[in-house]
């Protein structure tokens, strides 16, 4: 293992990342933020909601930003590097393991979903404004967020080298929109009851792993055992670290 | 001491379209063997292209070396695995005495590589390019900073060099990718087809970095399927054709291997054999071939003294010289011997 060389790589994706630095803010965080505004506050101010769904949103909504931190982060990245201008062989050419790349790849991954869900408590808070009941328990709480991290950028290694530059589009609206609306963000598990097929089918849902974990970690709100919720993320992540590091050896070596 | 290259038996066929034919490292292919009706229906499964068919080399440590060949004959796979990029279905290639699949990363301290097409990392200045390169290589803060300057004032881009690279024009990317492969002094430099798409000026500019380059002991491995530079610049030479090496030495041993030296296209109305027979008969013609008994071409000693010859021996034949084109001792003409064809064709 070269640790210099594995720093240069990382230093690298962070000199990029600190270059893009405000779009990315506001591709991580204004999603987000509309969310909790709208559903946080405007619609329980005006009675729609209880004012307890402020407990409920703001992990879920944390959920959705670091989900969607991992994709933008390394899907997006590896879809442009593999496409045919190959940008990404210089870094295959340094004298490093080709799937010490990916592990690279899945670190910065991690460091920015960190970032995306640490940087969204704060924000969503002042947005949804007083009213969220925290019952933070801060061990539990940076183990899920490492396990969720750890699902973001995996999850965007596989997804990145399995989908080509023209099926962009389709990877959002086939694969992450149904996620987001089916990963239990906007609602607890629980709610689910009155659907009792949709209660079990959605538990092959990484998000809903995700959005429970964070909040039983982090609120008082209704959520699946946070143990549970450690397997079933743990076990995803293996999954998805296989298959991400396989489809990335595949695509980088012909 | 300079690193050279040992190439045992090398195989690679595709079963599997190539990711992307239009690959930075360059990937083209042959044959495709795709049957009658009746294979038609596995079609899927019987997808193979053979790149590479039993190649063996050595390129000497220190010499230029040139892959030459049409587009599609094997060169860039060959270039693919010795850079680590393609796994070889069968065979092995060494640079120096790593085992290039086995000793993947040993390996690539030891190379730098200029691929077919710019693929420059676009998030990046021409600066940082370099500057990133030298830091996955371990030199320090200071080493690389120096040395990327060195080399944005040798290769003329010291006023770009804080702009972003995805703005440059073709030539200039082209440039940043030899700097690149030059930035962590490698012993052996690969570059794949580096003049295609340059303008004269930048492949003469070109031409002398390599030559530099090389004069400072390393190995270079090239591929064009341009004559000239072949003949220019290289040391040794290996022809190949459909994954397979065709010929190989110097640039003048290769030409003094073409039968007579000169090469004369013939073009008759028709040529029987009698008219064949007669030109065989001319003074300092060593070969005539003619598949279709129109067009013909004679090898020989000599070029424009045996055109009054071939014409007096198509009249006595009852046909007519319709064209006529002289080739001098080339390389071109060499892989028109081996292989029929021509090297744009």
């Amino acid at each position: 293992m070269n640790w210099k060389t594995f720093y240069a790589l990382l230093a690298r994706d962070g000199h990029v990342a600190r270059r893009n630095l405000l779009p990315m803010l506001l591709q991580n965080l204004l999603q987000p933020l509309l969310l909790t505004f709208v559903f946080g506050r405007v619609l329980t101010a005006g009675g729609v909601m209880q004012a307890g769904y402020k407990s409920i949103i703001l992990p879920g909504v944390m959920a959705i930003s670091m989900v969607l931190a991992g994709v933008q982060g390394v899907a997006m990245p590896l879809i442009t590097e593999f496409q045919f201008t190959r940008e990404i062989e210089d870094r295959l050419l340094a004298p490093i393991d080709v799937s010490w790349l990916a592990v690279e790849k899945i670190v910065a991954g991690m460091i920015q979903a960190l970032v995306a869900g640490l940087v969204v408590i704060p924000a969503a808070w002042l947005t949804v404004g007083s009213g969220v009941h925290f019952s933070f328990q801060p061990v539990e709480f940076a183990v899920i967020c490492l396990l969720v991290a750890l699902f973001s950028s995996a999850g965007g290694l596989a997804l990145g080298c399995s989908v080509g530059q023209t099926q962009i589009g389709l990877m959002f609206s086939l694969v992450l929109a149904p996620m987001m609306m089916f990963g239990c963000a906007y609602y607890p598990w629980s709610f689910l009851k009155s659907f009792p097929v949709l209660q079990y089918a959605v538990l092959i849902n990484p998000l809903v792993y995700a959005s429970e974990g964070l909040r039983g970690t982090l609120t008082n709100a209704d959520h699946i055992n946070t143990f549970v919720v450690m397997a079933a993320l743990a076990s995803i992540n293996i999954i998805l670290l296989v298959v991400g590091l396989k489809k990335f050896h595949s695509k980088a070596v012909s | 001491m300079g690193i050279g290259i040992r190439i045992e038996n090398l195989r690679k066929v595709y079963d599997t379209p190539p990711p992307s034919a239009a690959r930075g490292a360059g990937f083209s292919f042959i044959s495709q063997r795709s049957g009658g009706p009746k294979e038609k229906k596995d079609k899927k499964k019987k997808f193979e292209v053979v790149a590479l068919d039993d190649i063996s080399l050595e390129m000497r440590a220190g010499e230029v070396f040139g892959l030459l060949g049409p587009n599609g004959a094997g060169k860039s796979t060959t270039i693919g695995v010795l850079t680590t990029r393609t796994q070889p279905t069968s065979g092995r290639a060494f640079i120096g005495e790593f085992d290039i699949w086995k000793e993947q990363v040993k390996a690539k301290r030891l190379i730098g590589v200029v691929p077919q097409r710019p693929n420059l990392d676009f998030a990046l200045t021409a600066r940082e390019i370099l500057l990133f390169h030298g830091a996955y290589f371990g030199q320090s803060t200071r080493e690389r900073e120096q040395r990327a300057q060195t080399l944005l004032e040798q290769f003329k881009l010291t006023d770009r060099a804080d702009d972003m690279v995805r703005a440059f024009s073709g030539g200039m990317m082209q440039r940043i990718s030899i700097a690149r492969a030059m930035m962590h002094d490698p012993e052996v430099l690969f570059l794949d087809e580096p003049s295609a798409g340059l303008d004269p000026q930048t492949r003469l500019l070109l031409w002398e970095i390599v030559r530099d380059y090389n004069k400072l002991g390393k190995t270079i491995v090239l591929t064009t399927h341009y004559m000239d530079e072949a003949d220019s610049l290289c040391h040794r030479l290996a022809i190949i054709d459909h994954g397979r090496i065709i010929s190989q030495g110097t640039p003048q041993e290769l030409k003094a291997s073409i039968p007579g030296g000169y090469l004369l296209r013939l073009r008759f109305d028709k040529a029987p054999e009698e008219l064949l027979a007669a030109l065989r008969g001319l003074p300092g013609v060593t070969e005539v071939r003619s598949a279709d008994h129109i067009a013909t071409d004679v090898y020989a000693d000599r070029g424009g003294p045996l055109i009054s010859g071939i014409v007096t021996a198509a009249q006595a034949a009852g046909a007519e010289l319709r064209d006529v084109h002289i080739a001098e001792p080339s390389l071109e003409t060499l892989f028109l011997h081996h292989t029929g064809r021509s090297l744009r064709d």
